[in-house]
């Protein structure tokens, strides 16, 4: 079954989006995304969709609820690549994406993790 | 008065599974880029599209999006019809709210679409079936 796959390094989960992808596979992900959350200790998940030229609904809520099962099990999620064109379509769809995180790229989404951690320590 | 647009291309996508709406969306995509609309305007009419095809395909047990290049006057534009012969849509008002939903979604997908383009127009008879038209212009 197609798969987009998920790289751990140490707490912190990777998952860089580059397909098209159809809502069975955006579920899949969702699905893969919590085992993995709650098979090891996890600390963050990103999602790098800077390949994404567009997310819509189902894609949106896709990544909403990853951020919310993430955090019941301890993770945040920063989405990270975000196109200009469109973060500025979701809003006119009317998707907020309260509770996420984001950031420009995955350099910086990192960064916003440790700090995260750090302020917890 | 202005002339009715005049169609200058058209292609026909089915829609039967999730796997043709990102097929559909694709196309739409690739008509949008040869337009020649901005970045923006693309991605906000191939999110619509992609909106509306899901629905033709979840809540109408499948359909048919047609891409139509229209010309009017000196404009041109992208024309994306969904039609489908699902149960239709009983509450066309309701429907067209923010946050309503009969399904498990957001209730976002026909409103929201309909802020992301520039011409929106839906037809349903209950039992016979959905008819969405939308339209995006190039400026």
């Amino acid at each position: 079954m197609e798969r987009i796959p998920i790289l751990r390094m140490g707490k912190v989960l990777l998952v860089t989006i580059q397909v098209d992808m159809h809502d069975q596979l955006a579920m899949t992900l969702q699905n893969d995304l919590a085992k993995a959350i709650a098979s090891q200790e996890t600390s963050c998940v990103l999602l790098d969709i800077s390949a994404l030229e567009i997310v819509d609904s189902f894609i949106g809520r896709m990544m909403a609820n990853t951020a919310g099962m993430g955090r019941i099990l301890g993770a945040e999620t920063v989405v990270v690549g975000m196109q200009p064109a469109v973060a500025i379509t979701l809003v006119e769809l009317g998707l907020s994406l309260k509770g996420i995180h984001t950031a420009l790229d995955v350099e910086r989404g990192m960064a916003l993790v440790e700090r995260a951690a750090a302020a917890r320590a | 008065m202005i002339a009715e647009p005049v169609v200058a291309r058209e292609s026909c996508f089915q829609l039967r599974s999730d796997v043709d709406v990102v097929t559909a969306r694709r196309g739409v995509h690739e008509w949008a880029k040869e337009l020649g609309l901005s970045i923006l305007d693309l991605t906000k009419v191939v999110t619509a599209a992609s909106e509306l095809a899901r629905n033709a395909v979840v809540h109408g047990g499948g359909g048919v999006m047609c891409l139509q290049v229209v010309s009017q006057a000196e404009r041109q534009g992208l024309r994306v019809t969904f039609t489908d012969q699902g149960k239709g849509i009983p509450e066309i008002a309701r429907a067209m709210e923010d946050g309503y939903s009969t399904g498990s979604g957001m209730g976002i997908g026909l409103p929201g679409a309909k802020r992301l383009v520039d011409e929106f127009a839906l037809s349903s008879t209950p039992s016979q079936g959905t008819c969405v038209t939308i339209v995006r212009w190039k400026v």
